[in-house]
């Protein structure tokens, strides 16, 4: 199976902000053959170090664009279209995923494929708890990454 | 602009610093009416999360508090542990945490210096379009960040939330052939910190200056990073048991998060990369003071806006002494002492990068945590950062709204504050009526 790099972006602390890491942490224990999976807390050149030299690289963030309803499944391919930056400004680091991918772009190119899947929250205070809505979209979002890393 | 004229200037979100802020500002003709630096700080989770649980969790709760400066909590809860503990480990440990603090220092600092703060002195809307014009200085500060990162990674185990330290030491010491490859690249980036230093250097700098009350650690040894005592460049000495006793934490109606005051003047202070610079310059290393003289800074400075330069000062500093700590590392025989939990206080500060945190917990003769107290630097310097806004934007009133307000985060970013250490959400709003 060809190499791919699996990226959870979030904070185990900050509500509907997990969603990334458990993604990731699931797919850790899957122990898909091929698939490499890091859980990363967002801070863009870190993300940059993590992506620069891979080929096939998939990102799995919370988003708060504000105009979706929660739960809504956001899917951008960053080689096609800069990812908004105000959808995923959420993160605690505004040096983040959407800016390292435009300073990747400029700086050093992209790899060859690289899939962003981010989940839209309403909740991003302290607490160990997500959104029933973040949860359900978190499952789903499993499943269809499961066909895909299948 | 006439000064019957009332402006209002709103800015609901404040670009380019750790987290989210916001600042409120009204002003009629030429007078501030009203002036908020605003952060809504939902309840002390951390706090509350450490309660009943084993000491030894704390430096790995709470060095989730911020991604970018991960070792400052680890390393303040671990001293606060063992000050409770009564543990205390040698000298090869403490130059060990040392150069892993060195390496949060070169990855937060550079991180702020190019890709946050630079494009504020060079017009640039963000560090993407600064790349555009300046690529190598971009990929320079991306090389030594890396570096810095990599520090982290040979002695903490992983750049993002290390996991190899604990109360009374490590779990597993670093070898020595990765401490010699570590040496070979701060070797290279030492040089590139010295470039970008000079680079900062010839920047143009609002002018604007305070009489700041600065505090920061001193040790008598060495410039203070992860020991010594808390000092001021106003005459206070004290130890950091004695912490509570000169600072507190005051409620502002507009602001959730708590402002720290100096309880003497009830006054802010200014804690960071400029106290530590004006409190401790003498023990700087030749190659950083020399750096600093030819910036125009010879052991003092007190325009905020040249952080950027002290910032890069330190950074040199953090190479230099990574590289000396690194060449003289020998693996360490019993890499963690054995500790008995024991009911007990303890307290811990160390140098941030953003500036002094504060940690102080008490212990159960188990030694489950019965109560625990952080304060990060950010909320330290959040009633400094507002007297700061107050004074530049008097001084910058002929501003158009939109220039007034890029110097206002300007300002703000000056700090580099971790506003998701202090707090969640802030947006920026500028009223100018």
């Amino acid at each position: 199976m060809t190499k791919t790099l699996l990226i959870g972006v979030g904070a185990l602390y900050r509500s509907d902000d997990r969603v990334g890491l458990l993604i990731a942490r699931h797919f850790k224990d899957r122990m898909i053959a091929g698939l490499e999976v890091v859980e990363h807390h967002g801070e863009g050149t870190g993300l940059m170090e993590l992506w620069e030299d891979e080929a096939h690289v998939i990102v799995v963030d919370a988003a708060q664009s504000g105009t979706a309803p929660v739960g809504t499944l956001h899917e951008f391919d960053a080689i096609s279209n800069p990812l908004p930056a105000s959808f995923l400004h959420y993160s605690s680091h505004l040096f983040g995923l959407a800016e390292a991918v435009e300073l990747s772009r400029t700086m050093s190119g992209l790899p060859q494929s690289f899939l962003v899947y981010a989940i839209e929250g309403e909740d991003f205070s302290h607490s160990e708890t997500m959104s029933p809505a973040v949860e359900k979209a978190m499952n789903e979002l499993i499943l269809k990454l499961e066909e895909r890393l299948a | 602009m006439s000064k019957t004229t009332t402006r209002t200037i709103k800015v609901d979100d404040l670009a380019r610093v750790e987290g989210e802020g916001a600042l409120y500002l009204r002003v009629r003709g030429e007078e501030i009416q009203d002036l908020k630096f605003r952060i809504h700080e939902p309840p002390r989770f951390f706090e509350a999360l450490l309660q009943g649980r084993d000491y030894s969790e704390a430096p790995d709760i709470t060095a989730r508090i911020c991604g970018i400066c991960p070792i400052a909590y680890i390393m303040g809860a671990t001293h606060a542990m063992e000050d409770a503990l009564g543990v205390t480990v040698g000298s090869e440990m403490r130059d060990l945490r040392r150069l892993v603090y060195c390496g949060e220092w070169i990855e937060s600092h550079v991180l702020h210096a190019f890709l946050l703060h630079a494009p504020d002195f060079l017009g640039y809307e963000d560090s993407i379009s600064l790349s555009k014009d300046h690529p190598e200085v971009v990929k320079k500060a991306l090389a030594i960040k890396k570096t810095g990162n990599k520090i982290l990674e040979v002695i903490g185990g992983r750049a993002i939330h290390p996991v190899n330290l604990k109360v009374g030491g490590i779990f597993k010491a670093p070898k020595k052939a990765a401490m010699e490859a570590l040496a070979v690249e701060l070797e290279a980036g030492l040089k590139i910190a010295v470039e970008l230093t000079e680079f900062v250097s010839g920047l143009t700098f609002p002018d604007y200056h305070y009489d700041y009350t600065c505090v920061s650690l001193k040790h008598p040894d060495e410039y203070a990073i992860t020991e010594g005592r808390l000092v001021s460049n106003k005459g206070m000495d004290i130890a950091i048991a004695d912490f509570e006793k000169h600072f507190g934490e005051e409620h502002v109606e507009h602001s959730n998060a708590l402002h720290g005051v100096a309880k003497e003047t009830g006054g802010a202070y200014l804690t960071g990369p400029i106290a530590r610079f004006n409190n401790n310059f003498d023990q700087l290393s030749p190659k950083a003071k020399k750096l600093a003289k030819k910036a125009g800074l010879n052991g003092h400075c007190d325009n905020p806006f040249q952080s950027i330069v002290v910032r890069m000062i330190e950074t040199v500093y953090a190479f230099e002494e990574s590289l000396r700590l690194a060449k003289a590392y020998q693996p360490l025989k019993v890499p963690s002492i054995d500790i008995t939990p024991r009911a007990g206080e303890g307290f811990g500060c160390t140098e941030a990068p953003r500036g002094i945190c504060y940690h102080s917990y008490e212990l159960d003769k188990k030694g489950l945590i019965r109560k625990a107290r952080i304060m990060p630097p950010t909320s330290q310097n959040q009633k400094q950062i507002e007297r700061d806004l107050w004074g530049v934007v008097e001084k910058n009133l002929d501003l158009s709204d939109d220039d007034l307000k890029w110097r206002c985060e300007q300002t703000i970013r000056n700090y580099d504050p971790c506003i998701s250490c202090a707090t969640h959400f802030l947006k920026l709003t500028i009223e100018r009526e």
